[in-house]
């Protein structure tokens, strides 16, 4: 029998950079019991001898040479931007206060 | 016009009975009419529809060799990148993005002068088996619109059977392509991992993501599948390979002498009785038809399920991450002094839907020190062992059969407390996605009990695409013959038309 208590919700949550309402972990908490216990059904099969995929094709380093092509330019790649200043997206702080 | 096959339609384009101004505009007029009731389309794109018709018009009047769907209208689902045109891939975080670049699959359709009608409804970003997890509203079964159509793809597959367009991308993480075809009476395929460009998806789990077309026969799906397939420097894993010939194997449909390998462990309890009636008629038909059907048993598929629900979510919680508020899509809590990682927090709070959120914390949960080889490591070892038994099974036969679905389309809102009886849904078309192979939902005709779609599904080997279409053009054909016309004449009329 796997849990997730409210704290490791709220935990798991703050990791991921999701602001969540006291309602809502309480909520998740409670149905990641009936899906942990589902999900983990893989350890019944999954034996040391068997070696893991972690994708369909065996591919490496699939590179390409290395010249310069066709790009978006400053004005299309800012063009979704929330908010800019000078041709730069601009941001909320990211120093001065602790995580 | 708009009842026709799309090949019908571009037979018609290339003999000057009509123009693709002319079947566009009669899309748009459909579109207009019907989907209100459906709301299979997120953005409708007339302008931009109309002036790529126009073009190809003056293409074909100045005796330009043309491609063969071009002028054919398109519904392009809302989770691929398309210049300039609204792309939310159903979420909130991402409402009023206009994307500064095309995906490659958009600029093969362009390349073909397919036309795009618009963008139609999902699941957001892919995560669901009914399209209730847009967060634009549901979108409607056409067959009976207070049943969901499928997802995450039901507004591609709810655009094709209402008759809005005919033909519409789809994407396949772990049936989304071929569970909407199933419930909605039309055809998808999910193509091997790597035969169609990733660039510019929208990306859930990258390692089992897959863009494939979607239609109202085996033979459209074919014309659009070689349409958007082929090597793209632009995604690492995609195969560099010639595309498999799918049409020539639309066009026959020829299964004598073929071994078909039903799947044991997909069938029988769970199954809804309908839908079994049809499996098995499929099968005579198919075996009357010349082929040989065997079973074969694929002992780990029971298991893919869970380990599917452990590696989707902990690649989302990755690919998701990029949502972070600072170079495009929605921003929220932008107030002087506030810290960028509390503009994240809020932001992600009010941009993903329930279902979005779940499956992330599940991911980090699935991926975090101390957890990872109970979850995320054992998952990939299960992914191992039903790669393996497809081997096996294709040792015996040429392509392996199912139902595509357990049951036909269920209520809208009947299954949207209970994660874990949504997720059942995809229990027979998930295994295909673990291991990057192929497969196709065609129709088999309607359960008895309700009268709905129930889908036949087809799965080859990697790079083997062309057999789905042997075995689909061959069914197809064969329940033609029986029914004497297509499936969808027999869906209720819209109150529009």
């Amino acid at each position: 029998m796997s849990s997730l208590s409210r704290d490791d919700v709220a935990n798991l949550a703050r990791l991921a950079r999701i602001e969540m309402s006291e309602a809502e972990l309480v909520s998740l908490s409670s149905e990641f019991t009936v899906i942990l216990d589902a999900v983990a059904r893989v350890q019944e099969v999954a034996g040391a001898d068997v070696e893991p995929t972690s994708h369909p094709l065996p591919l490496r380093n699939v590179f390409r040479p290395d010249v310069v092509l066709p790009s978006l330019t400053t004005e299309q790649a800012l063009s979704g931007a929330p908010s800019q200043e000078e041709s730069r997206f601009r941001v909320p702080q990211i120093l001065g206060e602790e995580a | 016009m708009i009842y026709l096959s799309a090949a019908h339609m571009a037979a018609k384009l290339a003999a000057g009975e009509t123009t693709s101004v002319a079947l566009t505009q009669s899309h748009l007029d459909r579109i207009e009419a019907v989907d209100t009731e459906v709301h299979a389309f997120l953005f409708v794109d007339s302008q931009g529809a109309l002036a790529q018709a126009a073009a190809v018009d003056a293409k074909r009047a100045a005796g330009e060799k043309l491609s063969p769907l071009a002028g054919v209208p398109l519904a392009l689902k809302d989770v691929m990148v398309q210049k300039g045109v609204p792309t939310t891939a159903g979420s909130k975080i991402l409402e009023g993005w206009h994307p500064p670049y095309d995906s490659t699959v958009v600029v093969n359709l362009k390349k073909n002068d397919i036309v795009i009608l618009g963008k139609t409804n999902m699941d957001e970003f892919a995560m669901g088996s009914s399209t209730e997890n847009s967060a634009y509203g549901p979108t409607h079964n056409p067959w009976d619109l207070t049943r969901i159509p499928g997802g995450s793809g039901g507004g591609s597959s709810a655009a094709l059977a209402a008759f809005e367009a005919p033909l519409a991308i789809g994407t396949d993480t772990g049936g989304s392509i071929r569970q909407p075809a199933a419930v909605t009476g039309t055809v998808g395929v999910k193509p091997t991992y790597g035969g169609v460009s990733r660039f510019g998806l929208i990306a859930f789990s990258s390692s089992l993501d897959q863009a494939g077309p979607c239609a109202r026969t085996v033979l459209d799906a074919a014309l659009l599948h070689e349409a958007i397939a082929g090597h793209d420097p632009k995604d690492s894993t995609s195969i560099n390979a010639p595309v498999p010939q799918v049409v020539k194997a639309a066009k026959s449909g020829e299964v004598k002498g073929m071994k078909i390998g039903v799947v044991k462990e997909l069938n029988g309890e769970g199954y809804q009785s309908g839908v079994r009636t049809r499996f098995d008629e499929s099968l005579e038909l198919l075996a009357a038809a010349g082929a040989e059907i065997i079973e074969v048993s694929a002992p780990n598929f029971e298991y893919a399920l869970a380990a599917y629900y452990l590696i989707a979510p902990s690649e989302c919680s990755s690919n998701l991450a990029r949502f972070d508020a600072m170079r495009y899509g929605l921003r929220v809590g932008d107030l002087d002094g506030a810290s960028a990682e509390s503009v994240m927090n809020l932001t992600r709070e009010v941009g993903f839907g329930r279902e979005v959120k779940r499956r992330i914390i599940l991911g980090t949960y699935a991926l975090s020190s101390g957890y990872y080889d109970a979850y995320y490591g054992s998952a990939q070892k299960v992914r191992t062992l039903i790669t393996q038994d497809f081997n096996k099974a294709f040792e015996k036969c040429d392509v392996m059969v199912s139902p595509t679905c357990p049951t036909t389309a269920f209520k809208i809102g009947e299954k949207s407390n209970d994660p874990i009886a949504m997720y059942l849904n995809d229990i027979a078309t998930i295994p295909v996605n673990m291991a990057g192979i192929g497969g196709m939902s065609v129709p088999s005709g309607l359960a008895p009990e309700d009268g709905l779609p129930v889908g036949f599904q087809i799965m080859a080997p990697a790079m083997q695409d062309q057999r789905m279409y042997l075995v689909g053009a061959a069914l197809e054909a064969a329940l033609l013959t029986k029914w004497g016309a297509p499936l969808l004449s027999q869906a209720p009329a819209l109150a529009g038309n």
